[in-house]
């Protein structure tokens, strides 16, 4: 029954091509504005992920205070107030999963006869892994190195690059600050941070020979810079507390004093990157779903004209006996196949215009299954919905009235 | 014969308009059994329409009894009367109402779809009735290829495909010239001769003169109620009509316009 009156529905589509064509066209853009809709905003939402990924994750780190010289202030950083042991007493609190001490500033590198400058970090190793750093080929260097403030470098892929060419950097000397350097790894890649800065263009050495050799200090053993990681996201905020109560009782700042020193949430930028996306294709899946029920209502718009146009084959149905149902189910099952195949229509131009847009500039895309199902799952919702109404108008209608309908 | 396929009793029909309650039918009692050959006749506003509208369950009577097959179905819910026009009733329209979209085979299918048959059975069976109306070679065709009389007489076989306990066939020449409506007749004849029962409107005193009984509704009411029993006209042609005055006529004082 339900398959004869599928074929049915088939039919009465075929009668009128070009009007069933127009009506669907409706659901086409819609479906297909969904779905390069979703397609778009979930690819920048998987752009996002990857570079939040790459930088690492639950970050925050701590600066060193500033300072006032007759009027004149340093800054962040200016002022020696963080040092190494700040450091390791942090690594002693609970939900830190990283602690690095940093003090970083760009070099100019001298290999051979070439010269190249970049980043270069002074750290320990915790960092490697505070940043989610992995190491391409060689080794990172250990806490050993640190201590006897040993002469190695780890390079990123792009001083790589520029500055060995094709030799093999690996084991080769390179100069920084005219002090010898031997190269003991070479970093993963990464590409761009967030703020557009190349993040392979970084050189990592052991922290005791960066202040030596390298930057120098007033003070022994201060920091500029430490680097914390959580252990979750969620312990971010106490983690953050907890650090900055330890912080004040360390150098000992009564009730009532600034901090001497200053914590950023490196995270949180990338969150609000992340909802930054997440809201655009929300928004973007909104005024997309927006065509889908103009679609919708040009279906029902139809479909009232249809039953109106049917009155006399609908009395003749009744008169040889379909019931309400019967008449109710063939009107709402042509709605859904004027809908249906719209969408599928939908599904395949969206799909290519994705791809297409994914070809020609490159744009990250993610099509998901769920995207289609979702759309699918609104076409005959929305099939079902515009189409109820006229198809209970048909229904409805009285036998001896449609009968006599001209 | 004794059984009887229609029973009314004090059947009465009033439609509201803007000045009251019109009484399009009033108190119509009627038995028809089975294997009957009946003719309703009347001019228009008899209460004719009416009461083929209410016979064949597309309107409930506002008082009386009607008595389909021993059962009373005035009060019926919409879903059972359908299912009684599928089952029990086979309509035959003036207007053939076929679906232009449709082939013949299919139009004559159409009411087994909606009583639920299978595919093969519904073919089969409309191909066996579009044989018995003799219209088996065009079983693929659509409606508009073929004449009104052979629409019609498609229309006779969608009346009969779910075997009905009788046809009821409301002025089904009107739109036919004479010459195919004697054909149609005919036809309606044979079908009779084989048992089943046969209801028809008609406002045509020669048409009305084929069927075995003729009654005749004048301002709502059943005015006259005629049994003749005899084929006087059959295959003779329209000449013969004038010769042979309908037999309901004479009781009604010649007062009712023959339409």
């Amino acid at each position: 029954m339900l398959k004869a009156m599928f074929g049915e529905a088939w039919l009465a589509m075929g009668a009128n091509r070009l009007r069933s064509a127009l009506t669907m066209l409706g659901m086409v853009i819609g479906v297909a504005a969904v779905v390069i809709m979703l397609a778009i905003g979930q690819g920048a939402q998987y752009a996002v992920q990857q570079s939040i990924s790459t930088m690492g994750s639950n970050l925050f780190i701590l600066l060193s205070g500033s300072f006032t010289t007759a009027g004149v202030r340093s800054g962040s950083s200016g002022a020696p107030t963080l040092n190494v042991s700040d450091a390791e007493a942090i690594s002693e609190l609970e939900g830190i999963a990283n602690v690095a001490p940093t003090h970083q500033g760009t070099r100019q590198l001298v290999y051979g006869a070439q010269n190249w400058s970049a980043m270069v970090v002074g750290t320990t190793p915790p960092y490697l892994d505070a940043r989610a750093w992995t190491i391409a080929s060689g080794a990172a260097f250990a806490d050993s190195d640190v201590r006897s403030a040993t002469r190695v470098a780890l390079i990123g892929k792009t001083v790589a690059e520029n500055l060995f060419g094709d030799d093999d950097p690996l084991g080769k000397t390179m100069r920084i600050q005219q002090n010898p350097f031997t190269v003991v790894g070479v970093l993963g890649a990464k590409g761009q941070s967030f703020d557009g800065r190349d993040q392979d263009d970084t050189v990592i050495i052991p922290l005791s020979t960066a202040q030596r050799k390298v930057f120098g200090t007033p003070f022994l053993g201060s920091v500029r810079m430490i680097m914390v990681q959580a252990e979750s996201g969620e312990a971010m905020p106490q983690t953050e507390k907890s650090v900055v109560a330890l912080l004040r009782q360390r150098h000992r700042l009564r009730e009532g004093m600034p901090n001497d020193f200053f914590l950023r949430n490196l995270s949180a930028v990338a969150e609000s990157e992340a909802e930054t996306t997440r809201t655009m294709s929300i928004l973007l899946g909104a005024i997309a779903s927006i065509s889908l029920i103009v679609g919708g209502i040009g279906i029902m718009n139809i479909m009232l004209v249809s039953v109106t146009e049917r009155t006399r084959e609908i009395g003749i149905r009744m008169a040889i006996g379909a019931r309400q149902k019967d008449i109710l189910t063939q009107f709402l099952l042509e709605a859904v196949v004027l809908s249906f195949a719209g969408c599928l229509l939908g599904l395949l131009i969206g799909l290519g215009v994705a791809l297409g847009i994914n070809f020609f500039t490159g744009m990250v895309i993610v099509i998901s299954g769920s995207a289609g199902l979702i759309a699918f799952a609104v076409a005959a919702a929305v099939g079902i919905f515009f189409g109820w109404y006229p198809a209970r108008k048909a229904a409805q209608l009285d036998p001896i009235e449609a009968l006599r309908y001209q | 014969m004794a059984e009887a396929v229609i029973r009314v009793a004090g059947l009465g029909k009033s439609y509201a308009t803007a000045a009251g309650l019109f009484p399009a039918l009033r108190g119509v009692d009627l038995t028809i059994k089975t294997g009957e050959y009946i003719a309703i006749m009347g001019p228009s506003g008899s209460g004719k329409s009416t009461f083929m509208n209410l016979l064949g369950c597309l309107d409930t009577p506002t008082v009386g009894d009607y008595f389909l097959t021993g059962e009373n179905v005035a009060h019926m819910e919409k879903d059972a009367l359908a299912k009684l026009r599928n089952r029990t009733l086979g309509f035959v329209f003036q207007g053939f109402n076929l679906l232009p979209r449709m082939s013949l085979q299919d139009n004559v299918a159409l009411p087994l779809v909606y009583a639920g048959a299978d595919k093969e059975t519904r073919r089969a069976a409309a191909r066996v009735m579009l044989d018995k109306v003799g219209l088996g070679q065009y079983a693929e065709s659509l409606p508009s290829r073929i004449s009104g009389g052979q629409q019609q007489r498609v229309a006779i076989a969608r009346a009969l495909v779910n075997k009905p306990r009788l046809i009821l066939a409301d002025e089904p020449t009107g739109n036919l010239d004479s010459h195919t409506s004697e054909e149609i007749m005919r036809l309606f004849g044979e079908l009779n001769a084989e048992g089943i029962t046969i209801v028809l409107v008609t406002h045509e005193p020669d048409i009305a003169a084929h069927a075995k009984r003729q009654v005749r509704f004048l301002d709502g009411e059943l005015v006259s109620d005629q049994v003749t029993d005899s084929l006087p006209f059959n295959g003779m042609g329209i000449g013969a009509v004038e010769t042979h005055p309908p037999p309901g006529l004479p009781l009604e004082g010649g007062g009712v316009p023959p339409c």
